[in-house]
């Protein structure tokens, strides 16, 4: 079967599954011995391994299946939960996120079996602790070198055993396992030597045609030479296959002997000695083994996979990147799209009167505007798709670095473009980290100053007008605006006039400069000098900014402004000499006249003050390259926020709001400073955006 | 068309265009489109050879002067002015030329490799020589002319 195509939605799926294990798995770190935690965790390891089984990922469902295993004993309270299971399930987590990682970008699960953890696994099933571990190794070490039992014959002539090429045949441990469970279960074994005519011009194909046939009378447990090398015709006139079958010698020496250019069939019963062993070993002998068998069973069901859909290239299924959409959103968007035909109907019947052509063209602005709405909201994904691994991430810091620290989270229902969501979990990582590193004290300290041992990390995420604000504080020990001076001066970054003007604010900015970390020792967690200037990098890129509150003794506060959407926003289009700008309305406080003469002058910088406020005056003329004499009297002036701080903008004529299309202006012009991007008129020409965080 | 490929494997198709005097060959794979001039959006601080963004059919395209980046005299728009739409890696940058002239094409026997002198930092721009009868033209490294390749 070719389950490519359900591919996605195992990944969506399984990604669900695993961030529930993941809380789960938290929970239970919390409150010991609860029941519905544990079913909760054992349905979802169940559940994974149905999916993982019926996509043919078979390392996931072999971990899967230990975990369902251990998770059974602890359900039936045989086992008990101890710190050393939930590693080992953490473990486990963690192993499966690779799988399903590995799957998104290749679309198989790749090599890796993670045989350590299901060895742990099985171990604690043995109730035996990890001491045992290096035993079990050396138990299988010797079993490994042990010389490999022959298979015993119970008939066929002598004088043609050097024909029958199956009796030199050995079997590994799992061959043997499969054989004796199937004797148990009263199946017969047969070992089958075909020959094929000398004339035979494609023996692969007749091999193929001979598997096919077997594969109908019973289960193929082994062939030699392997199944890929008969493909490839790496054999010369004879294969040998075991099989189990319920089918009788003759039926099978009846099939072969029908099909043609076969010139010989070799059949014989075949016996092993031994007891079954329990499936938990048959699964680990499974991994240990010469990887030949699963070899051969992969290869039988690639080579059938193959032969299905012959003649089409070999499809190699990768993930797309998918959002998974309320049913109602996009009925929403089927009804504006009806409504977008009725316009366009009804601007064909307007004739040449106005009346009815501005009623129709309003009508088309409203549609477009809720279509708008309406695809944005589609975008639309919780922040709890970032947020809920941070959870894990505290933990194994708090662990990490001896502290104990506790994350409170709150609006995680808060919606963002996915393309926001997607990036701005690294930026999130690395300030949650800082918090609990360097934010966070120890704990002996945290007691002497009087605080709980308990340190708080606090991710708090609220829409604000059209702005998503994400909070990452911490009630640690706050920035040390002395240290941070210092350590400034010392690097060369600020000089000692500069350091004696800037205000406590502007020092702690400092930090968002390249390459500046305060923290003393280079740690494993953070402290590599790449740091908050990435995060500020980052966020800016995103079209957001962010700022730092903080307060020494008390924590620190990260607060990050984003937009709610990066494609369309609505912006005032601002006359330039002949050029158009554009300034996204969202920035914008107000607009005044000011005239020339209540231009006042602070340390050679212009400024206006502006009903008690001083704000600065930025001369756009001057920093966008247009020459020329200004000599009006009054001019227009574009008042704009970033945070706290404001700059009046000045321009030359106000064109109007409008809704812009934002474009980039492409590879070629990166970087562009003052420019944020670009955008098309209803003209056809390109107006420009004005990068107001570069500006004020 | 693949059979067409095959059979003039060793040909290939180049558009010619005119700087001042000279002639100059843009191999045609990597054309999209030649257009007429149209309004060009300045963008202020880009590098000098950047004249501006237009728009395409809806896409931003950026547009560059080839005499500002060969240190020649600053472009004198006419009514034979076009752009041509050039894309590499999936990137589309415009180059302005005085002139499109047309379409030649040349074997590997009239293409003529020259050595580029790397004191020179314009020479890197030109690869080789073609020759169609009497005439030559100057062929261009496009790539390294819109700094692909540095």
């Amino acid at each position: 079967m070719d389950v490519s195509q359900y591919l996605e939605i195992f990944i969506e799926e399984a990604k669900e599954h695993l961030q529930n294990l993941n809380e789960a798995l938290l929970e239970m770190e919390k409150s010991d011995d609860n029941k519905d935690l544990v079913n909760e965790i054992f349905r979802v390891a169940h559940t994974l391994k149905g999916m993982a089984a019926t996509m043919g990922f078979k390392r996931m469902t072999v971990l899967t299946h230990d975990m369902e295993n251990v998770l059974s004993e602890i359900r039936n309270g045989k086992i008990e939960i101890s710190a050393e299971l939930l590693d080992v399930l953490f473990q486990c987590l963690d192993a499966l996120e690779q799988y399903v990682d590995q799957i998104i970008e290749t679309g198989t699960e790749g090599e890796k079996t993670n045989q350590p953890i299901i060895d742990r696994l099985n171990l604690i099933l043995e109730g035996k602790s990890a001491e045992h571990l290096q035993e079990k190794a050396d138990v299988n070490d010797t079993s490994a070198s042990q010389p490999e039992n022959k298979p015993i014959m119970e008939s066929g002539p002598i004088d043609e055993s050097a024909k029958r090429k199956h009796k030199m045949l050995s079997f590994n441990e799992y061959e043997k396992n499969a054989i004796l469970k199937a004797q148990e279960e009263s199946y017969s074994v047969y070992g089958i030597t075909i020959m094929i005519a000398e004339s035979c011009v494609l023996k692969s194909a007749r091999a193929f045609i001979i598997f096919r046939t077997l594969e109908g009378l019973g289960q193929i447990i082994k062939s030699h030479p392997s199944v890929q090398d008969i493909e490839d015709e790496k054999f010369d006139l004879d294969f040998s296959v075991f099989l189990i079958s319920s089918e009788s010698q003759e039926k099978f020496l009846k099939e072969l002997n029908s099909i043609a250019e076969v010139e010989e069939v070799l059949i014989d019963e075949i016996h092993l000695e031994g007891a079954v062993q329990d499936f938990g070993q048959k699964q680990r002998d499974d991994k240990q083994d010469d990887e030949e068998t699963s070899q051969v069973q992969d290869d039988s069901a690639k080579d059938k996979e193959k032969r299905e859909s012959k003649g089409q290239a070999p499809t190699k299924p990768k993930a797309n990147r998918t959002v998974r959409v309320d049913i109602e959103r996009l009925d929403n968007l089927m009804n504006l799209v009806s409504e977008l035909i009725i316009v366009k109907n009804g601007l064909e019947t307007v004739e040449n009167n106005n009346q009815n052509m501005n009623e129709q063209i309003e009508y088309l602005e409203r549609i477009t505007t809720n279509l708008h709405d309406a695809v944005m909201k589609v975008r639309m994904v919780p922040v709890e798709r970032v947020f809920n691994r941070f959870p894990r991430l505290v933990r194994d810091l708090a662990r990490k670095l001896n502290k104990n620290l506790e994350l409170h989270m709150s609006g995680e229902e808060t919606e963002l473009d996915r393309t926001v969501i997607d990036e701005i979990g690294d930026p999130l990582v690395h300030l949650i980290r800082n918090a609990c590193d360097h934010g966070q004290e120890m704990p002996s300290e945290r007691k002497s100053r009087g605080k709980s041992e308990v340190g708080n990390v606090y991710l708090d995420a609220y829409q604000d007008g059209n702005n998503v604000v994400i909070e990452v504080a911490d009630d640690g020990n706050g920035i040390d605006v002395e240290r941070v001076k210092a350590k400034a001066l010392n690097n060369g970054t600020i000089s000692r006039d500069q350091a004696d003007a800037m205000s406590d604010q502007d020092i702690v900015e400092l930090l968002f400069k390249p390459s500046f970390s305060t923290a003393d020792q280079i740690s494993d967690v953070s402290g590599r000098g790449v740091g908050l200037d990435v995060v500020k990098t980052k966020i800016e890129a995103l079209g957001g900014d962010i700022e730092v509150k903080t307060k020494l003794g008390k924590g620190s506060t990260f607060i990050i402004r984003l937009p709610l959407t990066l494609a369309i926003i609505q912006a005032l289009m601002v006359r330039l000499e002949n050029e158009k700008y554009a300034i996204p309305l969202n920035t914008i406080q107000n607009i005044e006249d000011v005239k020339v003469s209540d231009i006042k002058y602070i340390q050679n910088q212009e400024v206006i003050n502006l009903r008690g406020h001083v704000i600065p005056i930025v001369r756009l003329d001057g920093l966008l390259g247009i020459e020329r004499e200004s000599t009006e009297e009054s001019m227009t002036v574009v008042i704009v926020n970033k945070g706290d701080k404001q700059a009046g903008f000045v321009v030359d004529g106000l064109i109007g709001q409008q809704e812009i299309v934002i474009k980039t202006l492409g590879k070629y012009l990166t970087n562009i400073r003052l420019i944020a991007g670009s955008t098309i008129l209803g003209d056809g020409e390109v107006a420009l955006i004005l990068d107001v965080n570069s500006l004020v | 068309m693949e059979n067409n490929q095959t059979k003039n494997e060793d040909i290939k198709q180049f558009i010619v265009v005119k700087f001042g005097h000279e002639q100059y060959g843009i191999n045609i794979q990597i054309v999209q489109n030649i257009v007429r001039m149209p309004n060009i959006t300045r963008v202020p601080n880009a590098p000098a050879y950047i004249k501006g963004v237009i728009n395409l059919r809806g896409e931003i395209i950026p547009v560059m002067s080839v005499r500002v980046k060969f240190e020649l005299e600053q472009d004198q728009f006419t009514n034979a002015t076009r752009i041509i739409i050039v894309k590499i890696d999936g990137n589309a940058i415009g180059l302005i030329v005085d002139e499109v002239l047309e379409v030649i094409q040349l074997s590997e026997a009239q293409i003529e490799k020259i050595v580029s002198d790397s004191d020179d930092e314009k020479s890197k721009y030109v690869y080789a020589v073609g020759k169609v009868g009497e005439e030559l033209v100057t062929l261009l490294n496009v790539g390294s002319i819109i700094g692909v390749d540095d």
